[in-house]
This record gives structure tokens, sequence and C-alpha cells, in this order.
């Protein structure tokens, strides 16, 4: 990685202008935002797509023949289209909005509950964020699979060769995160991707915290089912996408009964709409996928190249200036990392190194990062997590590590 | 004659208007949170803890002359300092006192307003556990 090779076209105080939020204080200080792998801040650009549409469009889809819910229709269908561009899927049917990367988990996770039989195995990695081990965990309650976990190392990266150990013919379903959202590491996808496929099995990768960070290419990836929230990557809250190839969606029975996605009903029999439809019940969150939308083409102006070769000279600074602490003890140490950095320091509780550094403006978030597992695993109760966002700056890292040192000495 | 659970809580509110800004305000909860008698070992078992906590606290009850002790523990300082801010409050009185006991010195001494929901969460549930504890040995002494 090299460090300082500024890029001149990558301009932060012209981008940080684009983020309202970041010239308000907190606690009397100018804010840092260091909580970004929680939610990403909203540009002004994305802001304005979600005030153009309910001052000019605002109107239900797919239904209306009146102009607005033709306009707000083709808004909608052109930002799927956008999204569909952006992870490079073959088919813009392929992309399914749905409320979160939670919501993309439940829904192919319920949908295997018609495909998996006692016995089956379901592969999940230790990297998880526990909340979407519980869906699997349910399926396997419901169909008597098994479900088996993938270890980790020290470093927080998966035990590959576990992994291959693990997979057999019995291997219905592999699930893990393209980028732990504790640690930071990104996980070698396509080599277990691949893998998966010889034995026959289909592969859901949880993209929401390598999303911000990382353009996806899910047909060079050959991923069956890729999953991510628009909130983690300057978009709103409460919307997001699953791709699924489209030979696995046809396959999935629909995951909710409604409006949107069916074709014909009567009481003998429904029969269900075409892709994506199937899976859209009821009138979506038109405004956030149209601002979904915006975000994916705001975060491509800047470029992804630009945003990783800039958060890994944030993430080198940062990490070079926390190791300089005594006591500084970081959680995964990966070579293949976003700009993640979970940590603690000897003798302290991360609850109230995070307590006071937000009284000095910054925001870091503490605990287990929906990861007990990762947390059980290095015997803790749970971490400081500062992360980084390609609107943060070195001046930013300087006001955190100083807020870090004293805390430090006020606690020891 | 030993002072009300209100006087000590005026006590503690005039403490803390001694502090100009939040930073001495923390100091001097970190060092309360140091000061705090350790509490015995076996009590530190998971039926002492409190939920709605980030950090661990324990919290243990005891009858003493008609008097509700408490001790407890947490495994950072700064909720330690918290505790023990409630315990000096609430500790050795009467069980049917502690739960008449008005919290609104949380309030004046900037406690609550200086932490974050999740925080004031765990606070909540602390004074709750307490006033719990002296409504179970309140039906013991009847
Ligand atoms: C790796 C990972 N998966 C899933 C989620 C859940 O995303 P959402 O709450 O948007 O559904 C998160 C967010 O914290 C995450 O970091």
């Amino acid at each position: 990685m090299s460090i300082a090779t500024n890029n001149i076209a990558f301009n932060v105080d012209e981008i940080r202008k684009d983020f309202p939020i970041l010239n308000r204080e907190v606690n009397g200080y100018p804010l840092v935002y260091f909580d970004n792998a929680a939610t990403s801040q909203t540009p002004k650009q994305v802001m304005d797509a979600i005030v153009d549409y309910y001052s000019n469009y605002n109107a239900n889809i797919h239904r209306g023949v009146h102009s607005l819910s033709q306009e707000a229709t083709d808004k909608y269908e052109g930002a799927r289209r956008k999204i569909q561009q952006h992870f490079n899927a073959e088919k813009a049917h392929e992309i399914i909005f749905t409320s979160g990367t939670t919501h993309g988990i439940n829904l192919v996770a319920s949908g295997f509950a018609s495909i998996l039989k006692k016995g089956d195995e379901i592969l999940v990695s230790a990297l998880e964020h526990h909340s979407n081990i519980v869906p699997w965990q349910m399926l396997c309650e419901k169909t008597g699979a098994i479900l088996k976990v993938i270890p980790m190392n020290e470093q927080g990266e998966l035990i590959y060769e576990s992994f291959e150990e693990l997979l057999s013919e019995k291997t219905k379903m592999v699930f893990l995160n393209h980028v732990s959202n504790a640690l930071g590491t990104i996980n070698p996808i396509k080599k277990i991707i691949d893998k998966a496929h010889e034995k026959g099995a289909a592969v859901l990768i949880d993209g929401a915290q390598a999303a911000p960070h990382i353009k996806a290419d899910v047909q060079a990836l050959d991923v069956d089912f890729y999953v991510v929230s628009a909130h983690k990557m300057c978009g709103p809250t409460g919307v997001g996408i699953l791709y699924g190839k489209e030979e696995w969606l046809n396959k999935l029975p629909p995951y909710q009964g409604g409006g949107e996605m069916i074709a014909t009903v009567s009481f003998e029999k429904t029969s269900y709409a075409e892709l994506p439809h199937k899976f859209e019940a009821g009138t979506p969150n038109i405004c956030g996928g149209i601002a979904f939308g915006a975000a994916i083409d705001y975060m491509n102006r800047i470029g992804f190249e630009a945003i990783a070769r800039y958060e890994d000279e944030l993430l080198d600074y940062a990490t070079l200036k926390l190791q300089e602490i005594e006591g500084m003890k970081l959680y995964g140490t990966s070579r293949e990392k976003t700009a993640v950095i979970s940590f603690n320091i000897e003798g302290l509780h991360p609850y109230d190194i995070g307590t006071l550094v937000d009284k000095m403006g910054i925001a870091v978030r503490t605990g287990h990062h929906c990861a007990q597992p990762i947390m059980d695993f290095y015997k803790i109760p749970g971490t400081v997590r500062a992360s980084f966002s390609f609107y943060n700056t070195k001046e930013e890292i300087d006001r955190f590590i100083e807020a870090v040192k004293k805390a430090k000495s006020m606690l020891s | 004659m030993s002072k009300t659970i209100q006087e000590i809580q005026e006590e503690i509110v005039d403490e803390f208007a001694m502090f100009d800004d939040w930073m001495q305000r923390y100091e001097y909860m970190i060092e309360l949170g140091k000061a705090l008698p350790l509490i015995d070992e076996k009590y530190k078992i998971d039926e002492n803890l409190i939920k709605g906590c980030q950090s661990k606290v324990w919290v243990h009850a005891e009858l003493k002359d008609e008097k509700l002790v408490f001790t407890a523990d947490s495994d950072a300082i700064i909720t330690k300092g918290i505790v023990a801010i409630l315990i000096r409050a609430f500790s050795n009185h009467h069980p049917s006192a502690i739960i008449e006991a008005d919290t609104k010195f949380i309030d004046d001494i900037g406690l609550k307003e200086h932490l974050s929901p999740t925080r004031a969460n765990g606070l909540v549930s602390m004074i709750k556990q307490l006033k719990m504890y002296a409504v179970a040995y309140q039906t013991q002494l009847k």
C-alpha cells in the first residue's frame, strides 16, 4: 500500500462541501464522524433527489396511467438500471429492491426453506454480523438442515483450508460477508464462490460493508446472491437491493404476498408476477430507491478506485498513529481490509473510551458490533471501532488520536 | 440522625455544580468509580447483572437492620462512577424510602443530559433495579 500518493483528482475539501452535516458541532467541538461502518453520511446530491421526488413527482408506481405515476415509475426503474450497471448484473430484473441487507438475507433464507432437506448443510463464516446468522438458524430449525461455521484466525481472517474441509456434496448454501463489519477484513469471496460451485452449493454474499469501498462485479464473481444496504453508501436508510441470478430468483418462491407481486388473482389461484415484481410486494420505498440511484451516481462520479486509494491512506495513517499509544491492541490485522480499525487499550473498557471521545466531538462505535462470536473469539467484551470514509481527513484522525490519548490519561 | 435520600441527593447536586465543564465532571465520576468499595466476588453472577447497559453492571442488595444496603461493580469505570452516585443516594435506607425516592437529581447534576440514549437507558435500568430490590425487601419486612 502506498502512503501519500496524493491523488490530484481527489479533493477532499471539495467533497466535504457536499456533506452539510460535517459542519455541525457536537458537544462544543466540530464533529468528527468515524462511525461510517454503521451508516454513512448523506451528500446534498442525494438529499436533492429526495426533495425533488416529493416536490415534483411523488406518485405510486407501476399502477397509474397518469403522468406523475409514469414519471415516478421511470425514475424508479431508472434507479434499478443504474444499480444493475453498477454491480454489472446481466439483467435489470435480477436487482430486487429491498428494505436493506437484512431483508435481502431473510428473503433468500426463507426461499431456501422449500429447497433444503433434512441433513443438508449451510456454511456461514465466523465473521458474520450475528443478526444475519439468525435467519439461517431459523431455516435450519424449519428444515432440519445443519449449520456449520467457517472458523477465523487471530488476524481476523477466515481459514480457507477449514472452509474446504467443511464443504461437501451436502453443502447447499454458503453465506458470508464480503467485508467484516467488526474488523474490516476483506474475504477472498471469489475463491470461495468458485470452490462452493464445484460442489453445487449456492453462495450468498453480504456486501453491506463492501459496497461503500469496493465495486463488486456480480458476473465476474459469478455470485448467486449479493445483498447491500443503501445507507452504508451515501444513500438513505430503509432501502437496499438483493442481486440474484435469474435462474435462482425463478426457483425461489415469493417472500411476501401483496400488491405488485401478482399477475392475476382469483380465490382459486393467483399467478405471480414476473421478476423483479414477484419479490416486491406492496408499495416500495420509491423515493428511497431513486435516492439510492443518486447515491450510486455520486460515488461513481468520485470513483471507487480513488475512494479506495484515499481510504487506504487514511487507514495506514491512523493505524500507524494509534500504535504509538501504549497498551494499544488492534483487532483484525489482515493485510486485506477496508478502512476500519477495531481496538482496545490494555486495562480500559471500550465503553469508557467511547464515552470520553464522544465528549470531544468524535463519533466512534463501541461494543460488540453485532459480532459477538468475534468478540468471544478474542475473549473481549467489545472494541472501539473507528471506520473511515472518503470524506474524512488526516486532521480528523489527529484529533481522534489526541482524544484517545486524553481519554486514556483520564482513565488510567 | 442520618441524612435522608433527599438530603444526600442535594449534596451530590451541589458537588456537581462546582464543576464548570464536562471534563471535570467526568474526572470526578471516574474518581468516584475508582473509590467504589469492592463487591464480594461471589455476587458478580449473572443473576445480579443489570440489562440495558453496554458495560456489565452487577448490583447486590442485602437487608441490615431494616435498611437496604447495595454493593455494586462494573467492568467500565465511568459506569462504575454512575453506580457509585446511585448507591451513595439510595444505599442504607429503609426500602420504603427507596421506593418513594425521587430521581430528579440525575437531571440536576447534568448526568442524563450528558448521557447518550443507550447509556441513559442503562442509567434508567439501574435505578429501576435498585427500586425493584427495595420493593422485594419491603414485602419481607411486613
Ligand atoms: C456486514 C453487515 N451485514 C448486514 C448489516 C445490516 O444491514 P441493515 O441493517 O441495513 O439491514 C450490517 C449493518 O450493520 C452489516 O455491517
